[in-house]
C-alpha cells in the first residue's frame, strides 16, 4: 500500500516535471535567434511568402497563444508537424525512438557487464596488482567522455583494424524488410541471425563508447560497497561454512552491495541516453539524437519540442523503474 | 588425542608485531574450554586462526593447527575450507549483524547443509525445523520464512545457535555469544548453549570475559595475556588456586556472581608489570632464536 501511494505521488511529480520541461523548451527555442521559415525557403523568397508560411505554422501569434494551441494538440496526441520534414512529429519521433532505445539498452548491458566484471574481479583480487590495474583502467575510462571514446573506437576498429561498421544501423545490401523499427529485436525474434549479427556489428561501437564511462563508474562504486560488505559479520560467518571466495562475493556480499550502485546506475543511465545525441551523430546512427541535431540546425521548432518531451519522459520513466527495482530488492523497504 | 590441537601458534601483524605468541591450546572431543583474558588479548584471533578468517593484515607465521588429525595449514585452501565447514561451526558475537539482511532465515540455516555438505533441500529444511524446535523457537515454520530484521536479538541468536549445530559439527567456537544481548536474554542464551552442547556432545571453545560463565559452563580454561597463554588449567583448579599471579588477580578483579555490581578490584600494577615483563622476555627469546 505504501508503495502504491509512493508511486502515485511519483506519477503526479512526473506530470508536473513534464509540463515544466515543455514550457521551458517552448519558450527558449522561440526566443533564441534563427527563423525556421527563412531557413526552409529558397533564397529570393518574398516577404509575403514568409508571412504566409509563418501563419501556416502559427508562428505569427504570441508565444503564450502558440503554447496553448500546441498544448491543446498534445492533449489529443497531436504534437504538430515538422517544419523541415513535413511529417507529423509524433510519427517521426516514435519512428526513431526504437533505434535509440536499442542503442541505450545495449550500452547499459555492456556497461553493467563490464563494470560488474571489473568490480567482482577487483574484489576477488583485492590488495593485489590486479586490483591496481583495474583501478587505473577505470580511472582512464572515466577521464574521457563518451563521444571521445567514440572517436577513439572509430580510429581503432573502423580505420586501423576495420572490425566493425562505423556508420548507419544495418547494411542495406542485406535487403531485409523490417516490419518494425526495433531492428535488433525483430531480427532476433524472426531468427535472422545473419541480420542480427550485422546490426550488432553496427551498434557495438557506439554502444561501447557510451558504455565505457558508465562501466568505470559502476566498477568503482560497486567495488567500494563490495569491499565494505566483505567485512561484515554475516559474510565472515558464511566463510566459516566452507564457501569459496567467489561464492562469498557473489552470493553473500553482492546482493547487499548492489543497492547503492543500482540507484546510481539509474541516474547515470539517463546521462547515457543524453550522450546518444552526439554519439549517434558521430556514427551516423539513425536515432532520436541524430534527428535532434538536424532539428536544431533547421530550427524545426515542433520537432525539437517533441524530441525534448520524449527525452524527458524517458528520463522520468527510467527513474521510476529504478525506484521500483530498489524497493523490490530491499526487503526492509518492502515491509516498511 | 585432542580433536583440536593448536601448537605454538604465532600470528603477526604484517609479519612483524606479534599478536599471538606461541599459543598452544587443546580441545578434546566433547570438552568445553574457556578462553579468557582482557580485551585485546587475542582471544578472537585464536578462533579466527582456526576458522581461516583472520583479518588481511594478520597472518600465521608459525605453529600448527591440527583438526581431527589433519594439519590445516598443510591442506589446500579449498580442502581447508571444506574441513572447517564440515567439522567446525561459529556462534558469533553479534546476532544483529551475523545474519544476511537480504535473505530469509531458512536458507541461512540450510545453506551449509545443501551447498557444502550435499544434503537435499528437503532434508535440510526438515533438519532446520528440528533445530529451531530444539532452541525453543515458537512457530519455526514461520520464522524460517522471516527476514532477520523482523526478529529480536535473542531470536536471532537462537537461530544462529540452531544454524551452528545443524550440521552436527565436532567443535563449536563461540566468541562472546552473549555480550551483545540484553542482560535478561544473556542468561537464557547461555543456558541454551550449555543445553545444546550437552545434548549434542559437541566440543566447545568458549571465548568470554566472564569468569562467572566459565565456572558454570566450562571444564577447562586457557588464560590469555597479550597473545600469550599464561595459564592452562581445569576450571575447578583455577577457582581453588589459580596458578599464575595474573590469573589470581583476574579472579579477584571479577565481580562476584552473587553481587554483579559489586566493587571491581583492578588488577594490581605490580602484577601487570610482572606479566608484561614475561611477555617482553618471551619476545627477546624469540628474537634471540631468530
Ligand atoms: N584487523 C586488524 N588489524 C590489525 N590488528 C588487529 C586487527 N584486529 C585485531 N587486531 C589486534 O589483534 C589483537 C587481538 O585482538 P582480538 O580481537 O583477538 O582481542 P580479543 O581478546 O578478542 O578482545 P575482545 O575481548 O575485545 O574481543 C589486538 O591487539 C588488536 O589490536
Ligand atoms: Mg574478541
Amino acid at each position: 500500500m505504501q508503495i502504491l501511494r509512493r508511486m502515485i505521488a511519483r506519477l503526479a511529480a512526473t506530470a508536473v516535471t513534464l509540463v515544466g520541461v515543455a514550457v521551458i523548451v517552448f519558450v527558449v527555442i522561440r526566443v533564441v535567434p534563427g527563423n525556421p521559415i527563412a531557413m526552409m525557403l529558397p533564397p529570393g523568397a518574398t516577404d509575403a511568402d514568409i508571412q504566409r508560411l509563418q501563419e501556416l505554422y502559427g508562428l505569427d501569434k504570441s508565444i503564450p497563444e502558440q503554447f496553448l494551441i500546441w498544448a491543446g494538440g498534445v492533449l489529443q496526441g497531436d504534437f504538430g508537424t515538422s517544419i523541415s520534414l513535413r511529417q507529423p512529429v509524433s510519427e517521426l519521433v516514435l519512428g526513431r525512438l526504437p533505434a535509440t532505445l536499442e542503442l541505450s539498452v545495449m550500452a547499459l548491458v555492456i556497461a553493467v557487464a563490464l563494470g560488474g566484471a571489473m568490480a567482482l574481479t577487483a574484489t576477488l583480487y583485492r590488495g593485489t596488482r590486479v586490483e591496481g590495474a583495474i583501478d587505473v583502467t577505470g580511472g582512464m575510462a572515466l577521464s574521457v567522455p563518451d563521444f571521445l571514446w567514440g572517436l577513439v573506437l572509430i580510429l581503432l576498429f573502423g580505420v586501423l583494424w576495420p572490425l566493425f561498421h562505423i556508420s548507419g544501423r544495418v547494411s542495406p545490401s542485406l535487403g531485409f524488410e523490417f516490419q518494425s523499427n526495433f531492428y535488433l529485436w525483430e531480427s532476433f525474434v524472426r531468427l535472422r541471425f545473419d541480420v542480427w549479427a550485422d546490426i550488432v556489428a553496427h551498434m557495438f561501437m557506439p554502444a561501447l563508447a557510451l558504455a565505457i564511462p558508465l562501466a568505470a563508474i559502476i566498477s568503482q562504486l560497486l567495488k567500494q560497497s563490495l569491499k565494505e560488505t566483505m567485512h561484515l559479520d554475516y559474510v565472515t560467518l558464511a566463510r566459516t561454512k566452507g564457501y569459496s571466495e567467489t561464492s562469498i562475493i557473489t552470493r553473500e556480499a553482492l546482493p547487499n552491495a548492489i543497492l547503492p550502485t543500482l540507484t546510481l546506475v539509474g541516474v547515470q543511465f539517463t546521462f547515457l541516453i543524453g550522450g546518444t545525441v552526439i554519439v549517434e551523430r558521430l556514427f551516423s546512427y539513425e536515432g532520436l539524437g541524430n534527428m535532434a541535431i538536424d532539428a536544431v540546425i533547421n530550427r524545426d521548432l515542433p520537432l525539437i519540442q517533441g524530441i525534448v518531451i520524449l527525452f524527458a519522459l524517458i528520463f522520468t520513466v527510467v527513474n521510476l523503474v529504478v525506484d521500483m527495482t530498489y524497493a523490490a530488492l530491499n526487503p526492509r523497504l518492502r515491509h516498511a | 588425542m585432542s580433536f583440536l590441537s593448536i601448537q605454538d601458534l604465532t600470528v603477526r601483524l604484517r609479519g612483524k608485531t606479534p599478536i599471538l605468541r606461541r599459543v598452544s591450546i587443546d580441545v578434546a572431543a566433547g570438552e568445553v574450554r574457556a578462553l579468557v583474558g582482557e580485551s585485546g588479548a587475542g582471544k578472537s584471533m585464536i578462533g579466527k586462526s582456526v576458522l581461516g578468517t583472520l583479518p588481511q593484515a594478520l597472518g600465521i607465521t608459525g605453529g600448527r593447527i591440527i583438526l581431527d588429525g589433519e594439519d590445516l595449514e598443510q591442506l589446500s585452501p579449498r580442502a581447508r575450507r571444506q574441513r572447517i565447514g564440515a567439522k567446525v561451526a561459529l556462534i558469533p558475537q553479534d546476532p544483529l549483524t551475523a545474519l544476511n539482511p537480504s535473505r530469509r532465515v531458512g536458507p541461512q540455516i540450510t545453506n551449509r547443509l545443501v551447498d557444502i555438505l550435499g544434503w537435499s533441500r528437503k532434508a535440510a529444511e526438515a533438519r532446520a525445523l528440528e533445530l529451531l524446535n530444539e532452541v525453543h523457537i515458537p512457530d519455526p515454520a514461520r520464522v524460517m520464512r522471516a527476514y532477520p530484521h523482523e526478529l529480536s536479538g535473542g531470536m536471532r541468536q537462537r537461530i544462529l545457535i540452531a544454524s551452528a549445530f545443524a550440521a552436527e559439527p565436532k567443535l563449536i567456537i563461540a566468541d562472546e555469544p552473549t555480550t551483545a544481548l540484553d542482560v535478561t536474554v544473556q542468561k537464557q542464551i547461555l543456558r541454551l548453549i550449555a543445553e545444546m552442547q550437552q545434548r549434542h556432545g559437541t566440543a566447545l571453545l568458549f571465548v568470554t570475559h566472564d569468569l562467572g560463565v566459565v565456572s558454570k559452563v566450562c571444564q577447562t580454561m586457557s588464560v590469555l595475556y597479550s597473545g600469550m597463554v599464561v595459564e592452562d588449567t581445569k576450571v575447578r583448579d583455577f577457582f581453588a588456586s589459580p596458578g599464575h599471579p595474573y590469573s589470581a588477580a583476574l579472579l579477584v578483579a571479577t565481580p562476584k556472581y552473587t553481587d554483579p555490581d559489586g566493587s571491581l578490584t583492578p588488577v594490581p600494577e605490580a602484577v601487570i608489570r610482572a606479566v608484561e615483563e614475561e611477555v617482553a622476555a618471551f619476545d627477546r627469546r624469540q628474537e634471540g632464536a631468530a
